[in-house]
């Protein structure tokens, strides 16, 4: 951890204001990213993975989207704040995106390659032949044959599309790459290629990388830090060994349990039991709390706080923070 | 095949446009029928037999024959020559009311649906209102305000079919902002109004490409409409709606006074129909085969 912080979030509150009640998307995040680094960010649906990442962008849709509080230090300099013309050169070329589904995240009507100089032309200094060359590297570098630069996102098939957001991403070079569940719209096969490639440019690069996915073998795969986010709460936040290892909160424990094991024969899976709560209305206390096999009477009422269990090992959970009548 | 395959690869967008617009035989039969308009618009002085208001009282009322290929009207006029002369104003009133409705309500509707909110409500409000006057009211007062002249006509009829226009865009604007395509170019640094040029109107041409084209012959019918009240294009000159209604009179003894004009507008209108559809297939590369 001797490296540069490149991304640092602190305190970082992102709330859905709608009529229907306030979602607390994103609550008391803090996280870091050195240089070099990938982050992994797991969690289920709706746990505020994605409104972190957009979050980062200073792209969450307001309204009704709004950050209330905290501060993301991209190299730094705070993002919150920004105005528009200074984030809009920040993006794709200091921080840039790829989405989750790539059938639906390029432009139908442009070629691809047109879509690839268009980061280009925005943030370098080139004219429009630069540019085209410029995208023909890209494909080549992502494993397409630049004469496809030519053609339209529906004549490739989606691990190809996803190749191609991974084009337009590093196009520019960025500092970090914010991956949302890039991989979970692709079959296994294609999956493995993606991952192999983005950890292969990523490296080449030297680009930093948040990954977010709920698919803790990606975790394995490619990440040096993973934070588990429960509904909007980083819950668990430590490096990849640690986790693996030594999984303190109770939800990352059964997240674990819930992987079913290929050697041994069991008739179920053992799944954490419950749903995830309802966002608009969030149990009070600790908000595992309905579905957490350890909860204690006062779980329901007290919030835990962010505790250190060792160095760099941080946990929300009651049964290990300091003070706590158990 | 694979030459196929690679002459293709060579050919920028609207080689590509023009490719597949070829294939279709309805389009390209409607792209004859405009250009041959469109030429014989030019250079009607060359083309046409007799001028537009070449009187010849003593062959009024001729039925189709040699010397008058359609027949004169009631001050012994030349019917083809002056469909002839027709269709440079026909056409210029339909194109450039239609470009005045496109821009002005597409900006509007682009502006409205992009943005959303309170700017979204005034010029939608706006729009209401415009499309709450009838269209014809609305042309006619504008006419009578400006002044009956060709270009005051094309801004009458213009401004009538703004709300249209602004309508379709906004829809579209509305369905498309909100796609992964439009965030992730937001993500790589787009601005508004690139997103807006390159991203979203693009991909809402199909709507707006057949609804100018239909626009283009209300056009040229509103121009008739307003000619026909005396607002619309003066008296000699030649415009097929004003030819329509000033043949109404004599239909039941001289048919083909309407039937030529009418017939003009109805192959124009055709033509301009067949071009749109081809032309909105060949504009949506997933159509592509």
């Amino acid at each position: 951890m001797n490296n540069k912080m490149l991304l640092e979030i602190k305190d970082l509150a992102i709330h859905y204001i709608t009529v229907d009640g306030t979602v607390k998307a994103v609550q008391d995040m803090n996280l870091e990213i050195a240089e070099g680094e990938t982050l992994g960010l797991v969690g289920e649906t709706g746990a505020g993975k994605t409104t972190t990442a957009l979050g980062i962008m200073q792209l969450v849709p307001n309204p009704p989207g709004k950050i209330v509080s905290g501060e993301i230090i991209f190299e730094g300099e705070n993002l919150i704040g920004k105005s528009p013309n200074e984030l809009r050169k920040i993006r794709g070329k200091q921080i840039s995106m790829i989405f989750q589904d790539p059938m639906t995240s390029l432009n139908p009507v442009m070629t691809v390659g047109e879509q690839i100089a268009e980061v280009v032309k925005l943030h370098e200094n080139v004219n429009s032949a630069e540019a085209t060359e410029k995208a023909k590297q890209m494909l080549l570098k992502v494993g397409i044959p630049a004469e496809r630069s030519k053609e339209y996102p529906h004549q490739f098939s989606g691990g190809m599309r996803q190749r191609v957001v991974i084009a337009i991403a590093l196009a520019c070079n960025p500092k970090l790459l914010i991956a949302d569940e890039p991989t979970t719209a692709l079959d296994v096969t294609i999956q493995a290629q993606v991952l192999e490639l983005m950890k292969s440019l990523k490296t080449e690069f030297n680009t930093s990388m948040i990954m977010i996915t709920h698919d803790l073998g990606i975790v394995a795969e490619v990440c040096d830090k993973v934070a588990i986010m429960y509904a909007g709460n980083v819950i668990e936040y430590t490096d990849k060994v640690n986790l693996f290892t030594t999984p303190k909160h109770p939800y990352t424990i059964g997240l674990f349990n819930s992987i079913p094991d290929i050697e041994s024969d069991v008739e179920r899976l053992n799944p954490i039991k419950g749903l995830m709560p309802d966002p608009t209305d969030l149990p009070t206390g600790c908000p595992f709390h309905p579905r957490c096999d350890k909860a204690m009477p006062i779980c329901s009422t007290r919030v835990p706080a962010n505790t250190e269990v060792q160095m760099g090992h941080f946990v929300k959970c009651l049964l290990f923070e300091e003070g706590v009548v158990r | 095949m694979s030459i196929d395959v690679k002459k293709r690869k060579k050919s920028g967008p609207w080689r590509e446009v023009w490719r597949r617009l070829k294939q279709n035989k309805s389009a390209i039969f409607g792209l004859i029928v405009i250009l041959t308009l469109i030429v014989v618009a030019i250079f009607a002085d060359q083309i046409a037999p007799y001028g537009y208001d070449d009187q010849n009282l003593r062959a009024r009322f001729q039925t189709p024959n040699g010397d008058h290929w359609f027949g004169t009207d009631n001050f012994g006029r030349d019917i083809f020559s002056r469909i002839i002369y027709g269709a440079q104003i026909s056409l210029k009133v339909g194109l450039l009311a239609v470009g005045i409705a496109l821009i002005v309500g597409g900006t509007l509707g682009a502006i409205a649906g992009f943005y959303g909110g309170k700017l979204d409500n005034g010029i939608m409000r706006f729009i209401d209102i415009l499309l709450a006057i009838p269209s014809i009211l609305l042309a006619i007062s504008i006419v009578a305000a400006l002044g009956p002249e060709l270009r005051n006509v094309m801004i009458a009829v213009g401004v009538g079919s703004i709300p249209s226009y602004a309508r379709i865009v906004r829809a579209s604007v509305l369905s498309l902002r909100d796609q992964e395509f439009i965030e992730a170019a937001r993500a790589v640094g787009a601005s508004d109004t690139r997103l807006i040029l390159k991203h979203i109107i693009p991909n809402s041409l199909a709507p707006l490409i057949v609804q100018s084209t239909i626009g283009v012959a209300g056009a040229i019918l509103s121009a008739a409409g307003l000619g026909f009240i005396g607002l619309g294009i003066q008296p000699p000159l030649a415009e097929w709606g004003a030819m329509l209604n000033s043949g109404r009179q004599y239909i039941r003894d001289y048919p083909h006074m309407t039937a030529f004009p009418g017939l003009a507008i109805m192959v124009t209108i055709f033509a301009l129909n067949l071009l749109g559809d081809g032309l909105r297939d060949a504009l949506d590369p997933r159509l592509k085969n």
